[in-house]
């Protein structure tokens, strides 16, 4: 059994799970967005969140990163956490090297920054102030300054829904890569039912504070959005999500 | 003695009144005059005769009256009595403010007969001197822009001499320029530091923590509030008229502008950035270190151009007020002795100092701020 302590972050992954909570509830001014939520993550698992908007997901992600102090419950995370936000959040005043370095208490923090460049292909603009990236460029800057942290958890807050479709397809196959060869567990937020299907071990469904659909995605990697094997698990998160898919694929 | 009138003075009573008083007379007479030639001048003027107005509606009544009856004697045309005037004449082309130009006839005429000693040239510059120091005269007689008299807005050419004859000599009523300049330098640089410094500090201290805040901001909110230069007297009270209270007038006004930026720029930081701080798990002093600071710096920036401006004002002030040297003390000086061209050229300095500071402030704005260069292109 993992330490409740978010302090021990430097502590080996122990056997239990990346993440768990119970019971974790929030409410905003009277407003209950989380009402009681268990949730499992285990070491290396892909999780999807789906939910519309106003649900809680966001609030969820939140909590999980420690950015919520007024969320009750308990709230067990013993590894390094990272979050990849919907904005890429870089600091414009660092150059990219400096923001995937910020934070990093390592020998030769520099050097393991543009390693984690390299990886997402930005080798060549480690030294670009970030407001000139493009939305794709910003946001693997981003996937890199969370996952140089090698994070035992790492967490994705709708990352990829103001890039264009394009640069969106390429930025799901990197962050397989990236999760392929780092194995953190993950927790994407999304509201794109195929985004969540190509990408997930299992996906969640979020509605009125609560997880009201759990299931795994049984089919193996690489998929393409109109694998046939996706298809009922389709059908079935649109219904969850209280979307009409009569007459649709 | 020589008493000058503008046009409308002239009657011929009103005339040999200020004559017999024995001062020369110099006025302006309608262009329309009736002034025969009798005698011509080298200098273009010429010496005419005025008859006494009275003796001549006498003398037409008498031939009037003679011409009905048929009298023999015939019309009287002897020599009337009268006075021998000298006129001077010439013609003035005066451009208004709005560009138009207008000609004007001048003519005058004096008691001074002697063309040798008295040239017109002369009497005529005379004159116009005359009117152009008179402060109620607003229309101009002369000058290029008609708004103001050429004797108050000397031309550039005339400011330039008087700006480089400042440096080049030193002149008992103004000193040098470029000590004038070394002096103000001196007291704004003084004053900047000892009013920036603790603003800049004031504002760390109340823009990272609520504590701060309550304990300087209400306090420096009622300062901003002060009328700065309406504390002069208040100062000169306090403080004496020497270097202090200037001192002090400077620091004030470019403490405040610095502050408050500095303030609302450590505050305004993104949350969102602040966040990253924290999922990065930085301590206080990096996130201080690399996201509130560097944040907040532009907003400060543009507080620094702001408090130099203020600064700059409260120089001039200050240095008007009572100071022995430096340049709003050349400014009162020459005000003193009518030399608006020193004025201008003191004006100048103070302009070129203080474009001279922002373009400083600017440089370093591109320096610090060149990652926003991504912004503008």
């Amino acid at each position: 059994m993992a330490t409740r302590d978010p302090g021990v972050a430097s502590l080996p992954v122990p056997a239990g799970p990346a993440a768990r909570v119970r019971g974790l509830s929030r409410a905003f001014g009277g407003r209950v967005v989380l009402d009681g939520v268990d949730l499992d993550i285990a070491p290396g698992e892909f999780v999807a969140m789906l939910g519309v908007s106003g649900t809680g997901k966001s609030t969820l992600l939140r909590a999980l990163a420690g950015l919520d102090r007024e969320v009750t419950g308990e709230r067990c995370v013993p590894g390094p956490v990272a979050v990849a936000f919907q904005e890429p959040r870089l600091l414009p005043w660092r150059r990219v090297l400096a923001n995937v370095a910020l934070g990093l208490r390592v020998p030769d923090a520099g050097a393991v920054a543009g390693r984690a460049l390299e990886e997402v292909g930005l080798t060549g603009r480690s030294g670009a102030w970030p407001l000139t990236l493009s939305g794709g460029e910003a946001q693997r800057a981003a996937l890199a300054r969370a996952l140089v942290r090698e994070p035992s958890l790492l967490l994705l807050d709708e990352p990829f829904s103001a890039l264009d479709a394009l640069t969106r397809i390429a930025m799901h196959r990197l962050v397989l890569r990236l999760w392929e060869r780092h194995r953190p567990a993950v927790l994407l937020v999304t509201h794109d039912v195929g985004e969540a299907l190509i990408l997930a071990d299992r996906v969640l469904v979020l509605a009125s504070g609560r997880i009201v659909f759990s299931g795994p995605v049984d089919v193996p990697r690489p998929r393409d959005r109109d694998n046939p094997g996706l298809t009922t698990l389709r059908h079935r998160l649109l219904t969850e999500l209280g979307v009409n898919t009569e007459g649709q694929l | 003695m020589l008493l000058l009138a503008d046009r409308n003075f002239y009657s011929y009573q009103l005339w040999n009144a200020a004559a017999a008083t024995g001062a020369h007379l110099l006025w302006r007479v309608k262009a329309g005059t009736h002034l025969p030639v009798v005698a011509e001048l080298p200098d273009g003027s010429w010496l005419t005769r005025i008859p006494d107005p009275r003796a001549a509606q006498a003398r037409r009544h008498k031939n009037g009256q003679r011409r009905r009856r048929g009298s023999t004697p015939g019309p009287d045309t002897g020599p009337l009595p009268g006075i021998t005037v000298r006129v001077i004449e010439y013609v003035l082309t005066v451009t208004a403010g709005d560009g138009r130009t207008r000609t004007e006839r001048y003519r005058h005429i004096t008691t001074l007969t002697d063309w040798r000693a008295c040239p017109a040239a002369e009497l005529a510059a005379g004159y116009a001197w005359r009117w152009a120091i008179d402060p109620g005269k607003q229309g101009a007689w002369h000058g290029d822009i008609g708004l103001i008299p050429a004797d108050k807005l000397p031309q550039p050419a005339a400011v330039w001499h008087t700006a480089v004859s400042l440096v080049t000599t030193s002149s008992p009523a103004y000193g040098t320029l470029p000590g004038a300049i070394l002096v103000s330098l001196q007291r704004m640089a003084i004053g900047f530091a000892v009013g920036g410094t603790p603003a800049v500090l004031l504002a760390l201290v109340a823009g990272l923590s609520r504590l701060g805040e309550n304990a300087v901001d209400p306090l420096l909110q009622i300062v901003r509030m002060l009328p700065l230069f309406g504390l002069i007297p208040v100062f000169i009270v306090w403080f004496g008229i020497g270097e202090l209270p200037k001192i002090i007038l400077i620091a004030l006004g470019a403490a405040i502008p610095l502050y408050l930026n500095t303030f609302a720029g450590i505050r305004g930081v993104d949350a969102k950035l602040a966040e990253v701080g924290r999922v990065q798990r930085l301590t206080r002093a990096e996130t201080i270190r690399h996201i509130v600071l560097p944040g907040a710096l532009p907003q400060a920036l543009t507080g620094l151009r702001q408090s130099l401006g203020v600064a700059w004002l409260a120089l001039v002030v200050a240095e008007q007020v009572n100071a022995n040297a430096g340049l709003g003390f050349m400014i009162s000086q020459a005000t003193q002795f009518l030399r608006n061209d020193v004025i201008l050229v003191a004006l100048a300095v103070y302009a070129v100092l203080g474009l001279i500071t922002d373009a400083l402030v600017r440089l370093l704005e591109r320096r610090a701020l060149a990652w926003r260069r991504g912004i503008l292109g």
